[in-house]
Order: structure tokens, then C-alpha cells, then sequence
């Protein structure tokens, strides 16, 4: 135990000493999460409209007014002709163009039926594939309102009408924020834990202090945890200053508790840290613990469901996943933030992450050798 | 005699591969001795010494340092050595005094004895008013001094030296030898890789090792003699005419 | 000439020792592509949903029915109580809770008119939505199989069509995104490192005081890391075209050329962070901070550039990313000539010459 207090003392101090470790724990979160919720806004707005209306008549205003007034649309473009609005399409002037045919009322009473045109710049298949559904509601919405105009309805519906109303629970203004900073801030947390922890013990290995160490009775899981919590604190440091801006610059609130976030926020740290010291007792320089971690990483961040949900993954992806503590994390630290999820409903989370915990470190404990074969 | 032996090394080999670095050594050291270990660069010395450290495992032979045995008994043994590498072996961003601090708190010593160990030393180095310094600012020359008082801090058996005097002035050399036989007189074991020849001359004994093997081991005086040389300088040059491993 | 190729050999030879490195070097934008082609869709498929049927009679029963089979949703459980939703929501089993008020049958037979409540986990917002409007398109389509596909008077048709990526695929999107994100993770960050480690191991000096010009050396390094990229380039495109069903549209070499002027841009930031960086640590940490997130920001090929706040939008035209991201998917996926792009064309070369300059004046200075 006092061993452990020595070095810990001196881990701290080293990490105190250095002003560029302050720089990078404290302004490289708060520049991401000032920046990254701010930019990455999946919400599909503002698409790109243009129009080619051969009708120039009162009911293809409306229908154009009807859906810009969405919301979801800005009128980019007119064009009198398809080509030239497929031109619009090349240069990304336009995202999707409505084509109203000449004539248009008149043909809607004589055959009871018309046909809009619609293209849509599919490169994007989200932004296609909402934005063509917004505006096929839309047109569905308008043609309804023709219908009440021109015909009289009975006071009863004459076939069965079924109306379907969408309630959104935990976001009801969509805000796109409100889902990203949590995800954001786990990525932050789990970047600077691991690459911290990575490059720590190849530090040592490089200016030769290890053998010092190793020469000296501390036993390795002293070690190992002398270099575990420092971090431990550093991080939850982090997650901490993060917390308070997701707060008060975005106004979010957790409905869950802090210490849930807290709780766990702990089992995990010390499971990314075990990762992150258990690269570093395998690398040789930092070059390369750099690299190896970074590209790790990447590949945890990209499969942890941040950017895209992970039940549209296919099989073999999750089943990665489940190996993957990042995107427990990321699941946890939503459910807790905007659902409102207690330390029961996240039990199965808890178990996997002590599950990693112990074999990460387990396995950096047995990996770090003070004698050499 | 028995008793005094605080290290005893038999056949003592390391393999790397087809390549053997230390070839079949055997000596004893006694308590409070200065022991000179000396080679050419290449010729197996850190090795052996890493062994003897518990850094290294060895392929075979027998050894044990302070009592306990290399094999099984290496965390033992690690309570009982001082030990400063080749590279220096200090925290650069650390000050003098946490240094000290870290160095005696992992070896266990209480917090009152830390403080009066180190204003003993501090004063022994001439460091008084240095000690919130950091080590990165000081000269090479403090800096090996300051580490070798570190590594006997906890007041070891035997104190394991690699090469500790390489790129110092030779004032300063003469000084840190003052500081190792003041060492020796307190009864601690000082085992010391070198290849300053003049340093040999300050050991009790010296053991030249070449191409992985001991070839010779005995006093200063007594070398000489054997060799019908005016120094160790040549007895050296004699002993390693013979090699045949590269000196890289 | 020969000194320089001399040179350009030793930096070969440099990467090609470190197997671990190299490994990550070429097997980096491998993964990217197989991740991002593969794992990475928004498509909705197979989305747990639970349904509250507190009518339980034929219609809902067909209702729940039509929802299960389809292929966007897995019906996980059904619920008995209205406060066992947000239990279930807050276990995070089920995106989405289909609840039937009492009498649904009743009312749509006796009033023609009956409703639905989807309620939906906004707090991931586009899977929401994307739900809900499937989950709107079965009833519909259960409501016109009960009108016996009758057809409402005065009805206006949609006909849709999906250009350039009619199935949907994200490789579309993403190809041309990883291709600016490897490149300059590759370019810049590698050079600059290799640059920096030779001034922290003071190998620097050594080769400064060759009769070489100081310029050629730093661009001897980065000929290796050049070709590297290019190989990169070629495995991506491979794996696009022939594992993603990602076709290439418009001219290949076109396409290369393009790639090229990129990754000459991405040297030139390279060669400029490793003037401003005295530790490797500082020279990775800068190329993060500065490359690496403003990449995979502001290219916009994650995050649509036009949601952002207006200065967030100027900043992003200052990143090279984003003009090569709208080159590729031009020429690449719209097929289109360089009549297109000539402008951002323009824009990347000015890029490059300037930056070319900034290093190069810069480097001089630090010898002088």
C-alpha cells in the first residue's frame, strides 16, 4: 500500500510538470465538444430544392409554398427544363428536384389522377432517402387538402380512415445534439484514456527508467495500478469538465443520475486504461504505441454505434461489437443521459464491463515482464 | 569466509538464440568488496550483470546474490541490490528531492527516515538549496552522483554499477569514487562494470571478461604481476588481443 | 538527381524495416473501406419494436401482423401496461412502441376512423423518423387493402427517382470520404513525424551538412510516403469497385490526377507541421488536432456542411478535404469531366502552392 503511494505521487507530479499533457486533457475537449455537436448535425434539413414547374398556375404555388414552409427544404433553383436541372443536381446546387407537369389542375379533375416528378442526388442515401420521404408526406398532405377543398366530405369518413400519430419520447424537438454529446463525449474520454495509458510505460522503456523499476520489489500490479489510477483521475477529470458544458452550453440534463454516469464511467476507464497499458508493454517506441492505439481506436469509434445505429450492422459487425467496450459505453451513457436508465436497467452493461476490465489488465499485468527470458 | 560471501556465481550461462552471450562463468564476491567488471564492449558484462539483477533470466548454471537464489527467488533478492544502468536512471522531470522521495518510498522506508536520509545525502552531495531542482537542470557529472546515492538509499547488500562513469570528467570520476569506497566502507557490496582502466586500479578485484568468458580474476597488483605488465591498461590489451567477437 | 534518389532509397528503406508500421500504413485504409462499406448503414433493418394492444381484436391483430413480417422491424415483446413502455425504453431492448388504443376495431368500422400512436426513442432522432415513416407506410397499406384498393378521387401520384445510387448504398457517400481521410492521415501525419524524428534524434544535422539542398532532402522524404498513398488510392478503388459494387464512373485517370494534386497538398501540410513540432508526441498530437478532425468534419462526408453554423461552414472551405471529397464524387460517382471541377481544381492547386511555399520559406529560415 505505501508503495502504491510513492508512485502514485510521482506519476502525478510527472503529469502536473507537463504543460502540454494539461493542454491536451483540458482545451482538446472542450474545443471538441464546442465544435463537434455543432457540426455534426445528421438532422436532414435543409435540403436543396429545385423546381421545374411547367404548371405556373395558384395550385403548384401552393404546393411549392407547402413545402417550404416544412421546414425541411430551401428553394435552391429553377429550371425550365429537366437537363438543366439535372445540371443543378451535377454542381450539388440542388439535392432533389420536383418536376409539375404542365396543366396541372386541369388534368387532376378531367382524369381524377397526376403524376409529380421527383429526383433525388441519392450519394447520400439518408439524406435521399428521408428527404424523399418528407416530401412524398408532404404531397400526400397537399392532396388531402385539394380533396376537402373540392369535395364535400359526409360527416363520417366513407372508408375507413386510419390515422397514425407519432409521439417522440426523450428528444420531441428532434435536436440532434441532444443525441450526439453523449456519444461525443465517450469518444473524447476513450481517446486521450487510451492514448495517455499507450504511451506511458514506452516512455519509460525509452528513457530507461523501467529498469530502475525493474530492479526495484515493486510487484507488477503495483505497477500497473501506480500508472492505472493517475489516469483514472485524469480522465474522469475530463468526463467531468465535459459533463458541465454538455450542461451548460447544450442545456443537457441527465434524467439518470450522475452517479450512474460516475459508476460506471469508472469500470470503464479502468477497462480502456488496462487496453491502453497493455499496448504500451508490447510496443517498443512511441512511434509505434501511437499508431497501434490510434488505429485501435478508430476502428472501436467507427463500430460503436456513434455515428450509425448497430442493429443496421450486419451480423459479423455485431458481433464485433459485443467485443467492443466503447460501444457499451456509448449505449450506457445515452440510456442514463436521455432515457432516464437506472444502475438495474443497465446490469447486463455493468457485468460485460468488469469482464473487460479483468482481462485487460489481467492480461497487461501478465504481459509487463521485469525479468526477461 | 562462507558466511562473507554475499555473491557466488557457478557455470553461469545465457543463450540468445545460437549465440552465447555469457559462457560458463563462476566467481564469489565478499561483503563490503568493490568488485571490477570489466570487457570490451560486447563481451557479455551487462548481461551478466542483468542476471545477477533479475533482469534477465539465465539459460543455465547456478547463482545467488545476497542469499537468495537468482532463479526463484529474484523479488528477494531485489529488497537487498541497489542497481544504476547504463542509461541514466533518474526522472528528468522529477525534482532532486522527489526523486529521493520515490526512490526510498519503494523501497519501503518510513517517512521519517526518508527525510533525514536525504538531508543526509543532500548535504554529502553538496546539493543543500538544490533539492526542488529538477534533475533534467543539473550536470551530468550531479546527476550520476545523485543517482548512485539514490540507488544505495535503502542501504542494500550489494550495489550493481553499469558502466556508471561513462562521459563524466575526471574530476568528477575520482569524486564518485570517493563516494563508492565510502560505500564499501559502510559494508556495502559494490559490484561495477567499467572500461576506464585506471578505475580497475581503485577495485579490489577484477574480473576481465572476454568474448562471454571470465579470463582472468584476481587483485590489481596480483594481475599485473601475473601479466608482467606497469598497468591494467595492458594486462587489458593482453587479455582482449584474443577476441574474436566483434567490438561493435 | 542521383544524390536525390539516393536519398529518396534511404526513406524507402526506412518504412520498409518497420513491418509493424508499414502494416498499419497499408492495412489502415483496407479496414476503413470494409468498415465503412460494410458495418456502416443507416439503413433501418430489423429495428426491435414492442407493441401495447389494448384492443386485441382482428384488425390489430392483422396490423401487429403486417409490422412483424416486414423486413424493418422485429417485434421483441408485447406490453400490458401504458408504464411498462418506458421501462422497456429505458432498458434500451426496443426503438419504437406501436400501441393500439381500446376499441380500435369498433371505431374504425362503426366512425371509418381509428388511430394509432407510434411512439418512437427520438433520442437518436433520424432512426426515429426513418421508423416512424415505415411503420406509417404498412397501415397505410393495410388501410388501402381494406378500401379494396380503391382509389381516392383527385389523387396525386409520385414518381421517384434515385440518381446515381438508386439502392441507397452508404459506400457511395463514403468511398470518396475515406479516400481525403486516409490520404491526408497518411500524407501528412507520417511525414511529419518522420520529419520530426530526425530532428529529435539528430540525424537532422547530420544530413543538413551534406552538400544536398536542404528542400531536397524534405522532399526525398515525402516521396516514399507519395507512393504509398498512390498504392492506397489503387487498393481502394480495388476494393470499391469489386467488393462494394461501387462503380467508377468518370475518367480513372482523371481521378488519379486529382488524387495525386491531393496528396502532393497533404505532403505540404506535413512537411509544415514538422517545422512547427519539436517531438514527435507534439508533431501527432498537431496533426490530429489540426488534420485529422477537421477532415473527417468539415469534408462533409459525415456530417452535412450545410447544417452548420455559418462560421463553422466559412471555416470549412479552408480544408483541403472538402474540395478533393466534391472532386472524387464528381468525377468518380457522378461520372462528370473536368469541366465540373475545374474550379475546385483551381482552388486545391492554389492550396498546395501556397502551403508548398509557407514550408519552404519556413525551412529556410529554421537553417538560417
Amino acid at each position: 500500500m505505501r508503495m502504491l503511494k510513492f508512485l502514485l505521487q510521482k506519476e502525478l507530479q510527472q503529469i502536473l510538470r507537463d504543460p502540454s499533457i494539461i493542454r491536451i486533457l483540458f482545451i482538446m475537449p472542450m474545443i471538441q465538444l464546442l465544435i463537434l455537436p455543432l457540426a455534426a448535425d445528421y438532422e436532414i434539413k435543409n435540403i436543396n430544392l429545385g423546381v421545374i414547374d411547367h404548371d405556373h398556375s395558384q395550385y403548384s404555388r401552393n404546393l411549392i409554398n407547402k413545402i417550404i414552409s416544412s421546414g425541411y427544404f430551401r428553394l435552391k433553383d429553377y429550371s425550365a427544363t429537366f437537363p438543366q436541372a439535372i445540371k443543378s443536381i451535377e454542381l450539388d446546387k440542388a439535392d432533389l428536384i420536383l418536376e409539375i407537369p404542365g396543366h396541372f389542375d386541369r388534368d387532376l379533375i378531367q382524369e381524377n389522377n397526376n403524376t409529380l416528378f421527383v429526383a433525388v442526388n441519392a450519394i447520400n442515401g439518408i439524406k435521399a432517402g428521408l428527404g424523399s420521404a418528407y416530401i412524398q408526406a408532404i404531397i400526400n398532405d397537399y392532396n388531402q387538402d385539394i380533396r376537402t377543398q373540392w369535395i364535400q366530405f359526409p360527416r363520417f369518413n366513407p372508408q375507413p380512415m386510419i390515422e397514425v400519430v407519432t409521439n417522440n419520447w426523450y428528444n420531441p424537438n428532434m435536436n440532434y445534439r441532444v443525441f450526439m454529446v453523449p456519444g461525443i463525449l465517450v469518444m473524447l474520454v476513450t481517446m486521450i484514456g487510451s492514448s495517455f495509458a499507450a504511451n506511458n510505460i514506452v516512455r519509460e522503456k525509452e528513457m530507461g527508467t523501467i529498469e530502475q523499476i525493474n530492479v526495484s520489489p515493486i510487484k507488477k500490479y503495483q505497477f500497473i495500478l501506480g500508472k492505472l489510477i493517475p489516469f483514472l483521475v485524469l480522465a474522469m477529470t475530463v468526463l467531468t469538465v465535459g459533463l458541465i458544458i454538455a450542461r451548460v452550453v447544450y442545456g443537457i440534463v441527465p434524467l439518470g443520475s450522475y452517479s450512474t454516469i460516475y459508476f460506471f464511467a469508472t469500470i470503464y476507464l479502468i477497462a480502456i486504461l488496462g487496453f491502453g497499458l497493455l499496448l504500451s508493454t508490447y510496443a517498443q517506441t512511441q512511434q509505434q504505441s501511437m499508431l497501434v492505439s490510434f488505429f485501435i481506436t478508430m476502428i472501436f469509434n467507427l463500430l460503436s454505434g456513434l455515428y450509425t445505429p448497430i442493429e443496421s450492422m450486419p451480423e459479423w459487425a455485431q458481433i464485433i461489437t459485443r467485443f467492443n467496450p466503447v460501444s457499451y459505453f456509448i449505449e450506457v451513457m445515452r440510456m442514463v443521459m436521455l432515457k432516464g436508465s437506472g444502475i438495474a436497467d443497465i446490469r447486463p452493461h455493468i457485468i460485460a464491463m468488469l469482464g473487460f476490465a479483468v482481462f485487460f489488465n489481467s492480461w497487461a499485468i501478465l504481459n509487463y515482464r521485469k525479468r526477461s527470458v | 569466509m562462507q558466511t562473507d560471501k554475499v555473491i557466488s556465481v557457478s557455470n553461469l550461462t545465457k543463450k540468445f538464440g545460437d549465440f552465447t552471450a555469457v559462457d560458463n562463468i563462476s566467481f564469489d564476491c565478499v561483503k563490503g568488496e568493490i568488485f571490477g567488471f570489466l570487457g570490451a564492449n560486447g563481451a557479455g558484462k551487462t548481461t551478466a550483470m542483468r542476471m545477477l539483477c533479475g533482469l534477465s533470466l539465465p539459460t543455465s548454471g547456478e547463482a545467488s546474490v545476497a542469499g537468495f537464489d537468482v532463479y526463484k527467488e529474484s523479488e528477494l533478492i531485489k529488497k537487498k541490490i541497489g542497481y544504476m544502468s547504463q542509461k541514466f536512471s533518474l526522472y528528468e522531470d522529477l525534482t532532486v528531492w522527489e526523486n529521493i522521495r520515490f526512490y526510498a518510498g519503494i523501497y519501503g522506508l518510513s517517512d521519517s527516515n526518508i527525510r533525514e536520509k536525504s538531508r543526509q545525502l543532500l548535504t554529502e552531495l553538496h546539493l543543500e538549496g538544490q533539492e526542488n531542482a529538477l534533475v533534467r537542470s543539473l550536470p551530468l557529472g550531479w546527476k550520476q552522483k545523485l543517482a548512485f546515492s539514490v540507488a544505495i538509499v535503502h542501504n542494500p547488500a550489494i550495489v550493481f554499477l553499469d558502466e556508471p562513469t561513462g562521459g563524466v570528467d575526471p574530476i568528477t570520476r575520482r569524486e564518485f569514487w570517493g563516494l563508492i569506497y565510502e560505500a564499501s566502507a559502510r559494508d556495502i557490496t559494490v559490484f561495477v562494470t567499467t572500461h576506464y582502466m585506471d578505475e580497475a586500479e581503485y577495485c579490489n578485484r577484477v574480473s576481465i571478461m572476454v568474448d562471454g568468458k571470465i579470463e582472468a580474476l584476481d587483485t590489481p597488483a596480483n594481475l599485473k604481476q601475473h601479466y608482467n605488465a606497469d598497468s591494467m591498461d595492458e594486462v587489458f590489451l593482453h587479455l582482449a588481443r584474443t577476441a574474436t567477437r566483434s567490438q561493435d | 538527381m542521383k544524390q536525390f534518389l539516393i536519398f529518396v532509397k534511404k526513406e524507402c528503406l526506412h518504412i520498409w524495416r518497420d513491418r509493424r508500421t508499414l502494416v498499419i500504413l497499408i492495412g489502415m485504409p483496407i479496414v476503413q473501406i470494409i468498415l465503412y462499406g460494410f458495418a456502416l448503414t443507416n439503413e433501418v433493418k430489423n429495428s426491435r419494436i414492442a407493441v401495447f394492444d389494448q384492443s386485441k381484436d382482428d384488425a390489430t391483430r392483422l396490423i401487429t401482423d403486417r409490422i412483424a413480417a416486414s423486413r424493418y422491424f422485429n417485434l421483441e415483446k408485447n406490453l400490458n401496461s401504458y408504464k411498462q413502455i418506458g421501462e422497456s425504453f429505458r432498458e434500451g431492448i426496443v426503438r419504437m412502441v406501436v400501441v393500439f388504443p381500446i376499441n380500435f376495431q369498433d371505431d374504425l368500422l362503426h366512425t371509418n376512423h381509428a388511430q394509432i400512436q407510434l411512439i418512437a426513442d427520438a433520442s437518436d432522432p433520424n432512426t426515429a423518423n426513418t421508423l416512424a415513416n415505415y411503420a406509417s407506410a404498412i397501415v397505410n397499406d393495410y388501410q388501402n387493402a381494406l378500401n379494396n384498393d380503391q382509389k381516392l378521387p383527385y389523387n396525386i401520384d409520385v414518381q421517384l427517382r434515385m440518381l446515381y445510387n438508386p439502392e441507397l448504398k452508404g459506400a457511395y457517400n463514403f468511398v470518396p470520404g475515406v479516400m481525403a481521410l486516409v490520404l491526408m492521415l497518411i500524407c501528412a501525419m507520417m511525414t511529419s513525424i518522420s520529419i520530426v524524428k530526425e530532428k529529435e534524434m539528430g540525424t537532422m544535422e547530420v544530413i543538413l551538412v551534406s552538400p544536398l539542398k536542404p528542400f531536397r532532402i524534405v522532399l526525398a522524404k515525402t516521396v516514399p510516403y507519395l507512393l504509398v498513398s498512390l498504392l492506397n488510392i489503387i487498393s481502394i478503388l480495388l476494393l470499391s469497385v469489386y467488393a462494394l459494387d461501387v462503380p467508377i464512373k468518370g475518367s480513372i485517370f482523371l481521378l488519379m490526377a486529382e488524387s495525386t494534386l491531393f496528396t502532393i497538398t497533404s505532403l505540404s501540410l506535413g512537411i509544415l507541421i514538422s517545422n512547427f513540432s519539436r517531438t514527435q508526441q507534439s508533431a501527432m498530437f498537431t496533426s490530429m488536432m489540426s488534420l485529422f478532425l477537421p477532415t473527417l468534419l468539415f469534408s462533409g462526408f459525415l456530417f452535412p456542411i450545410e447544417n452548420m453554423p455559418k462560421a463553422l461552414q466559412i471555416i470549412s472551405n479552408i480544408v483541403p478535404a472538402k474540395w478533393y471529397y466534391i472532386i472524387v464524387k464528381a468525377v468518380m460517382i457522378k461520372g462528370l469531366g473536368i469541366t465540373a471541377i475545374w474550379k475546385e481544381t483551381l482552388i486545391l492547386m492554389g492550396m498546395t502552392l501556397l502551403l508548398l511555399g509557407i514550408s519552404i520559406r519556413n525551412f529556410k529560415i529554421r537553417l538560417a
